[in-house]
């Protein structure tokens, strides 16, 4: 018995929490008790290892107390406890156990927010009050979010099956996109959520996971390379304050060059498939970023060819505006601004827009109208880091130009 | 399992149908016999409905029982349809749905047991 770090133990329980889930559904043919026994058991293993220390085989120990505890709880003659009964240690695990888990945690049938948090306490084995925390939501919320998922898997009949033909080309994309969502809540987080910050972990090692169970997809890779391209780069994004470090301030000493070489790599063996994606062209686009040693050896013409790719493929206004802050980069900030002007009906309401604007504003001298698009930005947006940022932009614009 | 899939049809849907050339409309009306041919052997029963204008609701929550004119809903998506399906899954129903030639709305209500 040792005495487990908080890191090794999330870790642990990852690894083993979603494999147990698995064979448990597949058993029982019970999602939803299933589900219930093994978080039991990560619940107590939360509380009994920083206490007793790691047990040798943890694995064997979440599988006991998940055992004993169905085994408590279901009526003598259910069908499920006699199977649970049977069950022997070391458990058969089949490879496509897991797989089943992550797409009915995805099931389109379930709303959004119920996918995210099935997904992270199925297969991550995050408890609800980690969750929460995470998400910066109620508890009771998430445990409502599950009950009700769990309720409308067992009621409406969605299946605990791996979809087949186009079908699982659709599940596996709703389940990069949960992923992906994860990944953004973790990403976004500002210093003082350390506990959301845990996110980008999780997502990382969920991309990992779905690439480990469908090995030929270059999109989970894509989504795998952005995601780990993010971590290698997490720890320069704030002070110690928490303030945001923009990408040319950021001490790139700081980043984890061999986490980023590794992900760039990955990214180029998935590229050979000659099957490009969304998130493929994303993780180039930040690779751009995470290889360029400093920022002035940016290559902005590589990432405004990429952002055309990714448009193409997936149009949205807010690529749009990205491209064209690129832009500004390769061909100046006046070319940028009359791009950025045309998305003024889409993205009114979006901060980034005017903060974009404010930015290429002020680079022409218009200091007032850049001041004022800053303002509007500073009320669009609730993350507490990117207020900090415009707030400072708009006071050293005043402090300059005191005249106004 | 059983469910029912609801047809829902929208004011344009209604007003499409309406404008189309007769043989366009037969077409459309082939189609659709086309796919309960398709699913036959999962179809328990089908009925179509007549259309909202000659739809009564009556109200039993407000003491007396109180007759109105008009769907119970008064909105631009209405349920014209419904066909009683008898499938594995709700996947399976899904995949129905989502070949439906008719109307653009289909809601699936699994029924209970």
């Amino acid at each position: 018995m040792t005495e487990p770090a908080a890191d090794e133990l999330a870790r642990i329980v990852r690894e083993h929490a979603g494999r147990l889930a698995a064979v448990l559904v597949r058993l029982t043919g019970d999602f939803a008790t299933a589900e219930d026994l093994v978080q039991d058991a990560v619940v107590s293993a939360l509380e009994r290892w920083p206490v007793e220390g790691m047990p040798d085989r943890p694995d064997a120990w979440l599988f006991t107390v998940a055992r004993n505890r169905g085994l408590d709880l279901l009526r003598r003659e259910s069908n499920h406890r006699a199977k649970l009964a049977q069950l022997q240690w070391p458990l058969r695990t089949e490879p496509d156990d897991r797989l089943r888990l992550v797409v009915t945690c995805c099931h389109p049938a379930l709303p959004r927010a119920a996918q995210i948090a099935l997904t992270l306490r199925v297969v991550c084995g995050l408890t609800t009050a980690q969750i929460a925390r995470a998400l910066l939501v109620p508890e009771a919320t998430v445990a409502q979010r599950i009950t009700r998922a769990k309720r409308k898997i067992a009621e409406a009949g969605i299946p605990y099956r791996i979809p087949t033909g186009d079908d699982l080309t659709e599940r596996l994309e709703q389940v990069r996109t949960v992923i992906y969502l994860v990944l953004n809540e973790g990403y976004l987080a500002t210093a003082d959520r350390s506990h959301s910050q845990r996110l980008v972990g999780d997502a990382v090692w969920l991309a990992a996971f779905l690439r480990e169970l469908v090995p030929d997809d270059p999109e989970t890779v894509g989504l795998l390379v952005l995601a780990r391209l993010h971590q290698a780069r997490a720890d320069a994004r704030f002070t110690i304050d928490g303030r945001i470090v923009l990408l040319a301030d950021q001490d790139r000493s700081q980043w984890d060059r061999a986490a980023i070489e590794e992900a760039t790599a990955l990214l180029a063996r998935a590229a050979r498939r000659r099957r490009p994606g969304p998130f493929q062209l994303q993780a180039a686009i930040v690779a751009c970023h995470a290889e360029a040693p400093d920022w002035d050896s940016t290559d902005w013409e590589q990432i405004v060819l990429l952002y055309d790719m990714l448009f193409r493929l997936a149009p949205s206004p807010l690529i749009r505006l990205h491209r064209a802050i690129a832009l500004s980069h390769t061909r100046g900030s006046a070319a940028a601004l009359a791009e950025i002007e045309l998305l003024a009906g889409d993205l009114d309401g979006h901060h980034l827009f005017h903060a974009a604007r404010a930015e290429l504003l002020r680079s022409l001298g218009g200091t007032e109208a850049a001041r004022a698009a800053d303002e509007r930005a500073l009320g669009l947006t609730a993350n507490p880091a990117e207020q900090a940022l415009l707030q400072g932009r708009i006071d050293w614009a005043g402090e300059t130009n005191p005249i106004g | 399992m059983k469910y029912v899939l609801m047809f829902v049809e929208t004011e344009q849907f209604a007003k499409d149908l309406e404008a189309m050339a007769p043989a366009d409309r037969d077409r459309a009306y082939a189609l659709v016999g086309q796919w309960m041919a398709t699913h036959t052997d999962k179809i328990r029963g089908h009925s179509k409905l007549m259309g909202p204008h000659t739809a009564t609701t009556v109200r039993l929550d407000q003491g007396a029982p109180v007759v109105t004119d008009g769907p119970f809903v008064e909105g631009k998506e209405v349920v014209s349809g419904f066909v009683e399906v008898d499938v594995a899954d709700l996947d399976e129903a899904l995949g129905m749905a989502r070949t439906w030639p008719g109307c653009p709305v289909v809601e699936i209500r699994p029924l209970e047991s």
